[in-house]
């Protein structure tokens, strides 16, 4: 789960990590407030979840969803451009993000930028710190073209951050006195956020020392683990639902692991690994499978209507292929779930069933004395042959 | 034989008496595997379907059954605690079939497990069968929620991150009249207790397994490392399946393991390090039983 740059920030005061000052705003006069409250030298934020905020554009012309302005007035005007419409960068694609808050902050001047992230490395599994003398780039960018630039430490999964650690990271950062002082207290909080809210990263970039000697974390990127986030409610709290696709929101309500792709060949599997699988077969035989749904181990009729419904909201969805592979679930169950739902939900558009495992013939006659018109396939190949020669047929 | 388990382990189930460990625990019974203690707390002295014992600790049903053996049924919130009480009960093997542990959690438990003599499966998979050789293979050791028919007793070792996908590979398998020695589901999570080397390693060394098949997913490098290893060790044929060529990067694809993160983790570079090591790739899922059989020539 991602959260909004506002939402970070006040994550990041709770753990001592020091950051610009800043405020929210849902309408211009909010703007206009937040800035009176700041001081004379402002920048103004489109509050999304995407990268090059900076360099996009938004639908009603106006351009970039970051602005520096002096006055409290050009804050509140920035504003009114900028909320209510949809702003496109290039991580957003070309639907773009609603703005429906802006951040008003007070505008630093930047002596250098640098790059600091903790994040969970699986081949390790313990947390590691990277951290860069080349900040407020694509740090990807970086490991590639520059790699001595870049440091890694790994922590402890128990004994947690030591000091030693901090000393080495800031010496290699090349800081000293009181900058090394501002540097250690700033990681160690963002260290124990990472800890104790579940992350699996939390990523600065850029850390930036000013002409005045304070180091501030100018910009944050989290990502929370979803499995432990039935212990944050706090964190969970802070998720917003338009910024995903609304099709996985809704699959969610159902427990349904959905994620839109952008073909035409929808998929209804149980299990992950199969799920992936079915998206694959159906590429390698010339098809585009619009989506990934994993039912679940333990699909029942009404998990399988849900699904249905989830997928036919699709409009590119040309053709339907369910690939279940009953293994402790009885494979007639499914069928008559599969026909109930294509009474409740009016198909028509082809739809390829290969159903296998327990209690398979009994299914397979539910599904062909059925008045679903149901394309049946004897194994994974022949479903996805089928599938997508429906389609091009 | 077989490894990690066979039809005479005894076995212990954490969570017995929740829906899921009850229900799967009858299967197991069915299967024919000794089922011989649950652990739930707070239910000490009572009888699981009036046949297997259940105790409040792990401790306590090791020292009355001699359980060698764990399976973890028990929810994410709990399951870490439950994982450590049976390791430090010193059973040999832990199964844990729990979906949904915080990444944290398993942190914490694969630090705190070092220098045990514990081997720890998953979490989040589907356990492991040692088929029989009874009718639908009973008479061996189901432990976790694979649906035990579709195996049939023979050489060939299974290693999987997936379920269901593990299924359909045993199931084409045993179609082919190709036989399996043991099945090890060792989870989707990004960390989990054994990995695929590991399992080769087992198989390996398994006078019983004469060749094997490999199921991997995106994300992470553990079957790089796999392949790596099995091209300078392994003497027995293999077959591989990745999982996950069409997955948009940067999304998690159901298992929280399954992510291509930096362009790190693809299934193009998983199936070209696991060809270069000398392992057949089947092209599809359709063919992983087929490509077994091109690997034994």
């Amino acid at each position: 789960m991602n959260i909004h740059e506002y939402q970070a920030k006040d994550l990041f005061e709770k753990f001592g990590v020091p950051t610009p000052k800043g405020i929210v705003a849902g309408t211009p006069d909010e703007a206009r407030e937040a800035a009176d409250a700041l001081g004379s030298n402002f920048v103004v934020k489109a509050q999304v979840h995407a990268g090059g905020r900076g360099k996009g554009t938004f639908k009603n012309g106006f351009q970039g969803g970051v602005h520096l302005v002096n006055s409290a007035a050009d804050a509140a005007e920035v504003a009114d451009k900028m909320l209510g419409q949809v702003l496109v960068t290039h991580q957003t694609g070309e639907e773009g993000k609603l703005v429906s808050k802006v951040m008003v902050a007070e505008s630093v001047d930047i002596e250098k930028e640098y790059y600091l992230a903790v994040l969970m490395d699986r081949e390790n599994q313990s947390p590691v710190i990277v951290a860069s003398t080349e900040g407020g780039v694509n740090i990807e960018e970086v490991a590639e073209k520059t790699p001595d630039k870049i440091f890694r430490e790994k922590v402890h999964p128990l004994l947690g951050l030591q000091p030693y650690e901090i000393r080495k990271l800031s010496s290699k950062l090349g800081f000293s006195g009181d900058t090394a002082k501002q540097f250690g207290r700033l990681l160690k909080g963002v260290f124990r956020l990472f800890m104790e809210c579940d992350c699996s990263m939390v990523e600065i970039n850029p850390l930036v020392t000013t002409p005045e000697g304070k180091v501030l974390a100018l910009d944050a990127k989290f990502d929370f683990d979803d499995n432990a986030l039935y212990r944050h409610p706090d964190i969970a709290a802070l998720h917003d639902p338009t910024e995903d696709d609304p099709r996985e929101v809704e699959a969610a309500k159902y427990h349904l692991n959905y994620i839109g792709l952008d073909g035409n060949i929808a998929c209804l599997v149980n299990g992950a690994g199969l799920a992936m699988s079915t998206m694959d077969i159906i590429k390698y035989y010339g098809g585009e499978p619009a989506n990934f749904l994993d039912v679940g181990g333990g699909a029942t009729q009404e998990q399988v209507g849900n699904a249905f419904k989830i997928i036919l909201s699709d409009p590119n969805v040309k053709c339907i292929l369910v690939n279940i592979f009953g293994g402790i679930m009885d494979c007639d169950v499914i069928a008559k779930g599969i026909v109930a739902a294509c009474g409740e939900v009016d198909l028509n558009i082809p739809l390829v069933v290969r159903l296998e495992g327990n209690n398979v013939a009994a299914g397979k006659k539910t599904l062909a004395d059925s008045e679903v018109a149901i394309i049946g396939a004897d194994d994974l190949a022949d479903a996805a042959e089928k599938a997508v020669n429906s389609i091009s047929s | 034989m077989s490894i990690l388990v066979d039809e005479n382990t005894k076995v212990l189930v954490q969570g017995i008496t929740g829906s899921f460990g009850a229900r799967h625990t009858r299967l197991s019974l069915d299967y024919g595997t000794k089922v011989v203690a649950g652990v739930t707390p707070g239910k000490g002295g009572q009888l699981f379907d009036d046949l297997v014992p259940i105790f409040s600790t792990v401790e306590e049903a090791v020292a009355e059954t001699g359980a060698t053996v764990s399976a973890i049924f028990v929810p994410p919130p709990f399951a870490a605690d439950a994982i450590l009480e049976a390791v430090d009960a010193e059973v040999d093997l832990v199964v844990a079939i729990t979906e949904g542990i915080p990444v944290m959690d398993m942190m914490r438990v694969k630090a705190g497990m070092a220098g045990s003599s514990t081997q720890l499966i998953g979490p989040n998979c589907p356990g492991i069968v040692t088929p029989g050789t009874g009718e639908d293979s009973r008479g061996g050791c189901r432990i976790g929620i694979a649906p035990g028919y579709i195996h049939k007793r023979g050489n060939v070792g299974v290693v999987s991150r997936s379920g269901t996908l593990t299924y359909e590979a045993v199931w084409q398998l045993s179609a082919l009249g190709l036989g399996q020695s043991s099945c090890v589901g060792i989870g989707g999570d990004p960390i989990n207790g054994t990995s695929h080397i590991d399992i080769l390693k087992m198989f390996n060394d398994d006078p019983e397994t004469e060749s094997i098949i490999m199921i991997g997913e995106i994300g992470g490098n553990a079957e790089e490392e796999a392949a790596a290893w099995a091209a300078a060790n392994c003497d027995k044929p293999i077959a591989a399946f990745i999982a996950g060529a069409t997955a948009p990067p940067g999304r998690r694809m159901g298992h929280a393991g399954a992510i291509i993160s930096g362009g790190h983790g693809t299934a193009a570079a998983k199936k070209a390090a696991l060809s270069n090591a000398g392992i057949t790739v089947a092209e599809t899922p359709a063919e992983m039983g087929t490509a077994l059989l091109k690997a034994l020539g």
